[in-house]
Order: structure tokens, then C-alpha cells, then sequence
């Protein structure tokens, strides 16, 4: 058994943000292990005060570089939930179908640029991309395919343009979709060649039993729209989302951190997965199923190889709705909109779990006041408990200090945490 | 800087390249990873040294260093005095390193304790009016845009290291609207910043019938009261306007004097 050890990991790589791990040892107690959270606040809440709500979609994308998309359907869906609105059945499908793109563009991004060095033994990716060729060029189609996806249907892969309140400045090309299509179905292989990839690597088996809080599916696996629950058998309506979220703050953390029913939570592909695995494609099933994945995993680190089952299942579904787009005649891009005085909550599962918005209106529509619970944010608090189990179960596992550092750093990366974003 | 790329015969240099990020989405620097295409090839001209979001190992000699995000608080002074010292160039990435971008938002209340409050309530948090790194440091290079756009990165890095002079286009996004062919977002209703932002990003916002919104900061001798006199023909509302022309920072000089003339 190791005796003492100091790690200090001052801005973590390889993650969206500016996040520290502390963990120390002595004699083989864990006197202290911590994730702290250092990024400058932006105050987006207060920035969105006054403004009309046709800035609020905008403005809210920036929120975030990765999960603009996310942010913007999150606002809209905010806008109109407030207003008494209902999407038309083609502009939900159009929404979707980018989610999904931004859904895989993020998950390859993580999985393939951020996760897999640590467990090839290299610092980044720009190693690999002389040593494992055909892996780097496998991740840039994948993420090239989806970001072509969102520039056609978004406008923009980041920071969108065509989405707006009431639906879409300007519909997608059906030609450009068709041809889409086809490279969906062609990625298969990658995708399969990505699971396969990740079946060689060695994940730790350190677990901890947590509490999953996800969208609640109703025969789809659930992105835009639906109830919350929790794996603790919590369920809630959308606009009820503050008794899901329950913010408070602590002294290490420049971000809001939230609890449920224990003394955190966590939010993302994997609290998806083993709230709604049921609603995952076939093929989804498969691929988790040759990666060891079942319902429920307490595992932390397998968040990773959740992601790639979602790769899986957000290509197939994303193929169903070309389909459906491409076997109907186009309507109307969008709505009029009436603004209406009162409340709006929108909750959407982006890439790192489920994000909600909520805005109040006066009559004309003016913002009143703006509140965003990140995904990232709601999982701070569990990644701060995983290291000190960790620490403890290097301590038990007789670890190394090298050893048990790549280890919390590995941890953090795999909740794929958009530390910016949790700020905001 | 080593010399072992050549460009028709002749070497030329590698430079050693840092990315660093103060208050900012990241989302300029994940633009740099957005050109999958041509990803490979733009990795080759440079030789990256440090870049957190990307990478783990990192180094404090670099001759190029790409500034992302504005400064919001004391830390983020202290980085960006130490970024200037080290490198040979400072490039300011995106609006929020030129202009301040929507950070900026947040100044417009004119009360730091209001804004803290509204978002954090009575727990205590540090943080400074958001402004663009120019005020603290000699800026040697501006690359404009919310998102930055990857293929003006492209060129201007091609021609950094073969010593071509780097020039933004002197004429608005209306401009290159105009060459695309795009239907006018006035003639449909919409307010757009088009005639006066500086071009660069081959209107892309426009083309995709969203109006522009300023994100690129003013075009030389940009008319802002002829564009207003637009907007007021087309009885769009001076509120939208102004959201857009305060949304970036960029037009921060004309949205002062025109509160004072408007009284808004």
C-alpha cells in the first residue's frame, strides 16, 4: 500500500474550461481530494436582462463553443414553451436531426481527441497522427460528416444561423439531404471501427453508486422535450425543473453545483443510457453490448463508451428523420410569433447531459429575468465525490502518485465537462 | 523557429505556435480543430506547443501565441502579461479578445454589484468589467468574427510565415452579400449590420437569410446614420438595431454617442 502523495493539477488539458484536482495522502489516509472549478464567471443571466427574446437564442449559443446548438434549441424551446407555442412537426424534425449531428460532432470529438490519448499512452492527438494514421483520419470523418450536417440544416456548426424562434430562417437543400443520407449509412463502419477501437482499451474498475437524472423517453430515446427523472425513481414536469436542479455553492467552485435525492448527481450520455436504454435503437444495444455496457452503470469512466453507443444510435435515428423529411412535401420554415407576458422552461439533453433555460417575459416580450442549469454544472459536485473515492481506491489498489493522477485526470476528461459553459 | 518546410524552393519557417483562453465559449479555438479537411495539412505548416484544450503538454517558448477570450479578472491579467512576454507575435482570436464580444453585455448595466447579484445572489464573486485584450497589451494582430472564420485563420497563417502582409477587407459584408447574390434581409423585413461590419467572412450569416449582427466590429468609414436612416425607412425597430450593434463590442463608440443622442 502507498503511503502519502501531492498531486496538484493546476488547469487540467485535454477538457472545455479551467478546472484544478488537489489530492493528498499521508500515511495512507486521504486527508483532502478535490476538483476545483477556477473559470471566470460571464454572467449571461444578467447579460440576457432587458433584451428582447429574439436575442436570447443568440446570445445563449455563446454560451458554449461545443454545444451551441444545444444552447440555442434550449432557448428557443424556452421562448416558446413561454409563449404557448408548438413547433411544427417539420421544424421538431429538422431540430432533432441537428441535435443529433451536434450530439455525434461532440462525442467524436471527446472520445477521439480528448479520451483516447490516455489510453493509447500519449498526450494528445497529434502523436497519432503518425503513429495510428487511420484512427485520426476515422475521427476527422466522422466529426467532418456531422459538422457538414449542421451547416446545412443550423446554418453554421457553431454559433447557428438558421435557427430562430417559431423554426427556421431557411430549410435545408432535399438534394443536399439525399446525399447526406448516404454518407450516414457509409459511417457506419467508422462507428463500428470506433467500438471496436475502444473494446482494446483498459478502463479502471472503480465504481460509485450514483443517482442518473436524464430526460424521460416516451417510446423515443429522449433529446427535446419530455419529463426528468432520476435513476432514484424521481419524476418531475419540465417547468419543475428548480426541484431537480436545487443550486447552491461552495467555496472551491466558481460554478453553481446542484443535488437530488443524495449528495449529488450526475447528467450525460451515460445517466441517458440507464435511464432510457430501452429506446436505444437495436444496433445502439449491440455495440454496448460488445463493450460490456448494461443498464445501470455506476462506473464513471464508462461515460465514454456510453457516448459511443449514442454515436450509434443518433446516426440511425438521424437517418430515419431524411427519410421522413425527404417523403414529405416542405412547409412553411417558420411561424409568427406573439410574444405573451409570463414564464418559459426548456430542457434539452445536449451532449453533456440534460440543460435547462428559463426565461420570464413582460408582455412585449422583454426578458425579466434568465436562468441556465448546465449540464456540466449539475455534475460538478459528483466529480468532486468520485475523487475522493478514487483516492481511496488508489490507496487500496496500492497505486503509483503517476498512476493515480493520470487516473483523476482520466476521471474528469470522462465526464467530458464544459467547465466555460458551467460558468457562464 | 525551425526552417525545414519549403514553399516553391525556398525554407521557410515552422513557427512555434501556443493557443491560450481567458473569459470566452472556447469556441474560436475548437474552430481551429472545425476544418477537418484541411485539419492535417494546417497542423503541418505549424509546430503546436501548448493548447489545454487539445493537448497536455506545453511549453513557455512559442512565437506565436493566439489569444482567445476577453479579460474579466486579475488572474487573467496576469496570463496575458506573461503570454506578451514570451511571444514574438500576439494574435487577438475572435470578438471577445478584440472587442470584448457578449461579455461585454454585461457593461451596459453600468453596475458590477447588480450583475453579481442577479447571478450569484449574496455569495461573493470576483470580476471585472469585460474588456478586450488591447486594453492591457500591444495586440501585433486582430482575427475578427463570433465564431472566427477557419479559412481567413488559414490564409492569415500562410502568410505570416512566408512574410506576405496581412490585410483585412477595407469594404463592409454588404459587399460580399452583394457577389453571393443573396436576397436582400432588408427587402424581407430583417435589420442587418451588412453595411457597415467590416467584410472578411464572406457573409455568412446573411446567407443564411439571418441578418448580420455585427460580430466583426465596424468597416472603415462605416455609415452608421445612413444605415439607421435604412432601418427607420423600413420602420424596423431602433431596439433591434441597437441589440445588434451592441451585441459584439465592436460598434461600442457609436452605441455611447447614440444613447447620448437617443436618451436611451
Amino acid at each position: 500500500m502507498k503511503l502519502s502523495c501531492d498531486i496538484d493539477v493546476k488547469h487540467l488539458t485535454r477538457v472545455e474550461g479551467h478546472g484544478n484536482i488537489k489530492i493528498t495522502i499521508k500515511n495512507g489516509k486521504v486527508q483532502e481530494a478535490r476538483w476545483e472549478v477556477v473559470e471566470t464567471p460571464r454572467f449571461f443571466e444578467a447579460m440576457l436582462v432587458g433584451k428582447n427574446f429574439e436575442n436570447a437564442p443568440y446570445i445563449c449559443g455563446r454560451i458554449c463553443g461545443i454545444c451551441s446548438i444545444g444552447h440555442t434549441l434550449a432557448a428557443i424551446r424556452t421562448v416558446e414553451n413561454g409563449f404557448g407555442m408548438k413547433p411544427s412537426a417539420q421544424t421538431a424534425k429538422l431540430r432533432l436531426l441537428l441535435k443529433h449531428m451536434e450530439t455525434l460532432q461532440s462525442h467524436i470529438l471527446h472520445v477521439y481527441f480528448l479520451a483516447a490519448p490516455d489510453f493509447l499512452g500519449v498526450g494528445s492527438v497529434l502523436p497519432l497522427v503518425k503513429s495510428h494514421p487511420d484512427v485520426v483520419q476515422r475521427a476527422l470523418r466522422l466529426k467532418l460528416l456531422a459538422n457538414d450536417i449542421c451547416d446545412e440544416v443550423g446554418g453554421r456548426r457553431m454559433h447557428p444561423t438558421r435557427t430562430v424562434v417559431g423554426g427556421f430562417t431557411m430549410l435545408p437543400d432535399k438534394y443536399a439531404l439525399g446525399q447526406f443520407k448516404s454518407r450516414l449509412k457509409n459511417c457506419l463502419g467508422d462507428l463500428v471501427a470506433s467500438a471496436e477501437l475502444f473494446k482494446t482499451f483498459v478502463f479502471p474498475e472503480f465504481e460509485r453508486e450514483t443517482e442518473f437524472v436524464a430526460l424521460k423517453g416516451e417510446g423515443d430515446y429522449p433529446f427535446i422535450d419530455g419529463d426528468l427523472i432520476s435513476t432514484d425513481g424521481i419524476c418531475k414536469a419540465e417547468y419543475d425543473y428548480l426541484t431537480m436542479t436545487n443550486e447552491y455553492m461552495d467555496e472551491y467552485s466558481t460554478s453553481k453545483l446542484s443535488k437530488l435525492s443524495r449528495k449529488s448527481f450526475a447528467v450525460g450520455a451515460l445517466a441517458r443510457f440507464n435511464n432510457n436504454y430501452d429506446f436505444l435503437e437495436q444496433t445502439a444495444k449491440d455495440i454496448a453490448e460488445m463493450l460490456d455496457l448494461r443498464p445501470v452503470n455506476h462506473n464513471p469512466f464508462m461515460n465514454n463508451v456510453a457516448q459511443v453507443v449514442e454515436c450509434v444510435h443518433v446516426v440511425l435515428d438521424s437517418i430515419r428523420l431524411i427519410d421522413e423529411l425527404l417523403g414529405t412535401e416542405y412547409g412553411p420554415e417558420r411561424q409568427e410569433v406573439t410574444p405573451k407576458a409570463g414564464l418559459g422552461v426548456g430542457a434539452v439533453e445536449v451532449p453533456r447531459g440534460i440543460l435547462y433555460h428559463c426565461l420570464e417575459f413582460d408582455a412585449e416580450g422583454r426578458i425579466k429575468r434568465a436562468d441556465c442549469v448546465i449540464p456540466t454544472s449539475q455534475n460538478h459536485a459528483n466529480i468532486f465525490h468520485d475523487i475522493e473515492d478514487l483516492a481511496r481506491f488508489c490507496v487500496e489498489q496500492g497505486k503509483t502518485d503517476k498512476e493515480t493522477e493520470l487516473l483523476a485526470e482520466m476521471l474528469v476528461r470522462a465526464y467530458d465537462p464544459c467547465i466555460s459553459c458551467s460558468v457562464h | 523557429m525551425t526552417t525545414k518546410q519549403t514553399f516553391l524552393g525556398v525554407n521557410v519557417p515552422k513557427p512555434r505556435v501556443a493557443f491560450f483562453e481567458l473569459s470566452s465559449c472556447e469556441g474560436c479555438q475548437l474552430q481551429i480543430l472545425n476544418n477537418e479537411a484541411t485539419l492535417l495539412d494546417f497542423l503541418s505548416m505549424v509546430e503546436i506547443v501548448t493548447f489545454r484544450e487539445g493537448m497536455t503538454e506545453k511549453s513557455d517558448e512559442y512565437d506565436v501565441a493566439f489569444v482567445e477570450g476577453c479579460i474579466t479578472r486579475k488572474d487573467e491579467e496576469q496570463r496575458l502579461l506573461t503570454i506578451r512576454k514570451n511571444a514574438g507575435l500576439v494574435v487577438a482570436l475572435g470578438s471577445c479578445a478584440c472587442f470584448g464580444g457578449v461579455n461585454q453585455l454585461k457593461n451596459r448595466f453600468n453596475d458590477l454589484n447588480w450583475v453579481k447579484k442577479e447571478v450569484y445572489g449574496d455569495h461573493p464573486i470576483d470580476t471585472q468589467e469585460a474588456k478586450p485584450i488591447s486594453t492591457l497589451i500591444d495586440v501585433d494582430l486582430e482575427i475578427y468574427g463570433c465564431p472566427i472564420k477557419k479559412e481567413e485563420v488559414e490564409d492569415i497563417v500562410v502568410n505570416l510565415i512566408l512574410g506576405k502582409s496581412i490585410d483585412h477587407p477595407k469594404y463592409p459584408v454588404c459587399m460580399e452579400c452583394k457577389a453571393k447574390s443573396n436576397i436582400c434581409l432588408f427587402d424581407l423585413g430583417e435589420p442587418c449590420l451588412g453595411p457597415i461590419t467590416r467584410a472578411g467572412c464572406d457573409a455568412w450569416c446573411p446567407s443564411s437569410r439571418l441578418g448580420c449582427w455585427g460580430c466583426r466590429g465596424p468597416a472603415p468609414e462605416a455609415n452608421i446614420k445612413q444605415l439607421l436612416h435604412i432601418c427607420n425607412e423600413r420602420e424596423i425597430p431602433m431596439e433591434r438595431v441597437m441589440d445588434r450593434l451592441e451585441c459584439f463590442g465592436g460598434f461600442s463608440e457609436s452605441i455611447e454617442q447614440l444613447r447620448r443622442t437617443e436618451g436611451r
